[in-house]
């Protein structure tokens, strides 16, 4: 009897916490719920503000007049945004081309051929890479890269000029070539830091595999390391490229700002996200340009969401496979 | 009398023209390090001065262009609102998902969106604000402070990323000995889970504040720009990366030197912070 | 034959093999089966080990050991976990030294020649003193048929790589179970079946050595007998050396028997002997169960 009074405390068990003593968890567990969940709320509220006010212009020209129609004449009201889809296109894929070999060539090197001591310092001087910040990288581009290059792309462009798209043309201070090439650079650490951790976690009975029945080592990484890593070197692939596609203040210094279909490699070009930074300035009285511009925004957004979606379902393939959670862009940033 | 079969000069060649490209590959990569950090400094420097740091760009297109003062305040008090919003927000997303989401289906949907928002560029960001805090009128026209709402909505999915890593890394054993001994549940989140990660949560917060610092894309139609020094961030506001940005569109010599002498700043300032961001990481017990 | 320039524990006073069968003699138990399975059908090649000393930075792992394999024969090593067994024989193929920090002093000769020799290549030696490890370890990207081509293909095309496959599958027991289904990737076969595709590509380079880490431990007691029973047939071919944890293993395998404890060798000689009237006292504890 004397036991089970000891454990009540007026009409409550012991055991029990007051009401008041439980507001803090429970406002804690509701608050951080509502802010996770607010999260949500605002990407879909992006997504439909931006189709709102990018309306006018679907409306005019239709969604696939708008995406498709090769004419963005600003002076006539028409806004065919293709050239810029072409010009993102070209550039993204540029700086695959120059930047994912790189990208890789240094991950492997990094984590299967330096010596110890450098690894550290190398990796660290790769992400460096990622703190300069794009206005920089574009001054330096426009003052440095595009003058000293003009004579080397000249003669590239002479000659090669019997490779159709390549060669012949005049060649262009700012141009498709030099966007393509500082986008290169921009995602040199994205791409390089998740290929490292993607190469690093080879699980290390594949390279002994390989090393056992007398492989030199490039042969070594040829049969372990690479065929391991193509997953997550995909995906890293296309997480730079969606930073590429969506890269707006070093390509618009560079590009050439022309709305139009450079038909060379070293023409000028443009690129949705530049033609918004460039001319948002004179739209802001002009309400038709204005929704152009936000409609090419959408059209911006919509593909590096697909991109990045695509190149998320690579990396959590390569994850799945080897068991381990790839490093999140923030903390290499 | 074993002889061993011996190695193809082929393949031995191979093996060595791979190891070089691989090693060339690497240099290649550190090629645009070392230039923009020699430019930088070759250009920047001898635009600094006591001058340069002290007066406000003029506006003048001949004769003396100014400092860049303003784009320097600009800059502090922007990021620094930007950081004010962001970091705790996205620490607070993160502790959900670690502390009280877990694995459910609607932490999932929440950390899918947030792996989304990384991947927003940086200009939709930019425009999404314009659209609704500026066209909608929101306290006026172009804003400090709208441009920071901007740079938050960055920052949130950099910083939750980072801060999820961090406290995940918290061992559970830690919670469970803390719950063990009947704490309640907050209790357990502000005084065990927060204070080991905090060295963590500082890495992940400063390297997303250096990747605000250097950001022009959201600031173009938030914050816009003006020439004085301002500390109202209720009106439009310089800051240094659209300084340099609109010094070298107009690509006059003075200017010119005075965006690379900006750059120089800018980058310094950021090299800063992402310094200070790994002394941390070092401190931390978890990583 | 190699002739033996100093005394050792091994055979002493024999220069051949202690068990041919004797015309009339009648079957064995079965426990001494795989040592009767007939000649060699390749002379063999030896390994001697001379004062190996192996390191992991600074601490010393093998310390100072004198070893003979002897061709044709399977020697086991046995001992405790941790008594630096396959740190041994990682010395003798060289694989020791991928280790970071890690690396080997003294002599290991495959017959004449010292695998730690100068102007050695490592990439050789290994193709010579093949390796199979603990736990199978197929390249996963690549069909049953590629595996065992793997090694093949390093060095060109000389060989025609389909009946290669075809003889070493056949010599690893496995071909008949995987013949129609040589497209398909490797690792989704069995663990048994997996490790003996792991021997298939080892002896399709046509090694003079087979080092077997363990070979068996991950498998089940099925998949083991299997592999005991090639193992049998391997070293007609091959000289073997095995490390296994496993006692019973090596009385039913080995023709010889190392004992190592902490880095040093404590005894060798013929299996039998090791295990029912060994020389030394901490043997003989091991043995008998008394610790490890």
């Amino acid at each position: 009897m004397e036991a089970a009074t000891a454990t009540t405390r007026g009409d409550r068990s012991v055991l029990e916490r007051s009401p008041l003593a439980r507001l803090p968890d429970r406002a804690l567990r509701w608050g951080l719920t509502l802010l996770a969940g607010a999260t949500l709320a605002l990407i879909a509220y992006f997504i439909i503000r931006l189709y709102i006010e990018a309306k006018p212009a679907f409306d005019k020209f239709g969604v696939f007049g708008f995406t498709f129609d090769n004419n963005w004449d600003v002076s006539k009201g028409i806004f065919g945004a293709w050239p810029l889809v072409v010009g993102t296109l070209i550039t993204s894929a540029l700086a695959l081309v120059i930047g994912v070999p790189v990208a890789v060539a240094t991950a492997i090197y990094i984590v299967e051929l330096c010596p110890r001591k450098l690894r550290q310092p190398l990796s660290m001087m790769v992400e460096l890479l990622a703190a300069v910040p794009s206005v920089v990288y574009g001054l330096w581009a426009v003052f440095v890269v595009i003058p000293k290059l003009l004579p080397a792309e000249k003669w590239f462009a002479d000659t090669f000029s019997f490779i159709p798209w390549i060669g012949g043309g005049t060649v262009a201070g700012p141009n498709y070539f030099i966007g393509g090439l500082v986008l290169a650079i921009m995602i040199l650490p994205i791409v390089s830091a998740i290929s490292r951790e993607v190469v690093a976690t080879v699980p290390v009975e594949q390279k002994e595999a390989a090393l056992a029945l007398g492989a030199t080592r490039w042969e070594m990484i040829r049969m372990a390391v690479l065929p391991y890593s193509r997953a997550g070197i995909t995906g890293a692939s296309m997480l730079g490229l969606g930073r590429a596609i969506g890269e707006t203040i070093a390509v618009t210094l560079v590009i050439g700002n022309a709305p139009q279909i450079g038909n060379h490699l070293f023409a000028q070009g443009y690129t949705l996200a530049a033609v918004i930074a460039n001319e948002f300035g004179e739209a802001a009285s002009n309400h038709l340009h204005r929704a152009a511009l936000i409609a090419a925004g959408l059209v911006l957004f919509v593909l590096t969401l697909v991109v990045n979606g695509l190149a998320r379902a690579f990396v959590i393939r390569a994850e799945r496979k080897q068991g381990t959670r790839i490093a999140p862009e923030g903390a290499g940033a | 009398m074993t002889t061993l079969q011996a190695v193809s000069p082929r393949r031995r060649r191979t093996d060595r023209i791979a190891r070089g490209l691989l090693l060339a590959g690497t240099i290649v990569a550190l090629v645009p390090l070392v230039l923009v950090l020699y430019y930088l400094v070759k250009k920047g420097i001898g635009a600094w001065g006591i001058d340069f740091f002290t007066t406000d760009p003029s506006g003048r297109f001949f004769g003396d262009p100014g400092g860049i003062k303003s784009a320097i305040v600009g800059t502090v008090l922007i990021v620094a609102l930007a950081t004010a919003i962001a970091v705790p927000a996205g620490i607070g997303v993160a502790l959900y998902l670690v502390e009280y989401g877990k694995k459910s289906t609607f932490a999932n949907v929440v950390r899918y969106f947030v792996d989304v928002l990384t991947g927003v560029p940086s200009i939709v960001f930019g425009l999404f604000i314009y659209i609704v805090l500026v066209l909608g009128n929101v306290g006026g026209n172009f804003a400090g402070w709208k441009g920071s709402v901007a740079l938050a909505l960055l920052m949130l999915p950099v910083v939750t990323r980072a801060s999820e890593v961090v406290l995940q890394l918290v061992p559970d054993s830690l919670r469970e000995a803390a719950l063990a001994l009947g704490a309640p549940r907050w209790r357990v989140v502000a005084r065990v889970v927060l204070p080991s990660a905090l060295p963590g949560l500082v890495t992940g917060s400063l390297l997303a504040v250096a990747r605000a610092a250097g950001e022009t894309a959201p600031l173009l139609f938030t914050a816009f720009a003006v020439k004085a020094t301002t500390l109202d961030l209720g009106t439009q506001m310089n800051s240094l990366p659209i300084q340099i940005f609109n010094d070298v569109r107009q690509a006059q010599d003075r200017l010119v030197e005075r965006a690379w002498g900006a750059a120089l700043t800018l980058v310094v300032m950021i090299l800063l912070l992402t310094l200070i961001a790994r002394l941390f990481q070092r401190r931390s017990r978890l990583t | 034959m190699t002739l033996d320039p100093q005394p050792r524990t091994d055979f002493p006073g024999e220069a051949a093999p202690a068990r041919e069968p004797q015309p009339g003699e009648a079957e064995d138990a079965p426990a001494q089966r795989f040592e009767r399975k007939g000649e060699p059908e390749t002379q063999g090649h030896d390994v001697t080990v001379k004062g190996l000393r192996a390191f992991y930075g600074a601490s010393e792992a093998v310390k100072g050991i004198d070893l003979d394999f002897h061709p044709n024969r399977v020697t086991a090593m046995i001992g405790p976990s941790g008594c630096g067994k396959s740190t041994l024989v990682r010395c003798i193929n060289r694989m020791h030294e991928e280790i970071p920090g890690a690396r080997a002093e003294g002599e290991v000769r495959l017959d004449e020649l010292d695998v730690y020799g100068d102007d050695v290549d490592v990439v050789a030696v290994r193709r010579a003193i093949g390796m199979v490890f603990q736990k199978p370890n197929p390249f996963p990207t690549m069909s049953v048929f590629d595996n065992v081509a793997a090694g093949v293909r390093l060095s060109g095309g000389k060989a025609d790589v389909k009946q290669v496959v075809e003889r070493s599958l056949r010599g690893a027991g496995l071909w008949e179970e995987v013949k129609d289904r040589l497209n398909e990737p490797g690792i989704g076969l069995s663990g048994g079946q997996q490790q003996r595709l792991c021997i298939a590509r080892t002896i399709a380079v046509e090694p003079e050595v087979i080092i077997m880490d363990e070979p068996c431990s991950a498998l089940d007691p099925v998949a083991t007998l299997r592999i005991e029973e090639l193992i049998g047939e391997l070293k007609r071919r091959y000289t073997i050396i095995l490390v296994t944890h496993n006692m019973q293993q090596a009385a039913r395998v080995a023709d010889s028997t190392a004992f190592m404890l902490s880095g040093e060798l404590v005894e060798v000689g013929q299996t039998e002997k090791m295990f029912t009237n060994p020389d030394d006292s901490r043997t003989e504890d091991y043995v008998s169960g008394k610790f490890g």
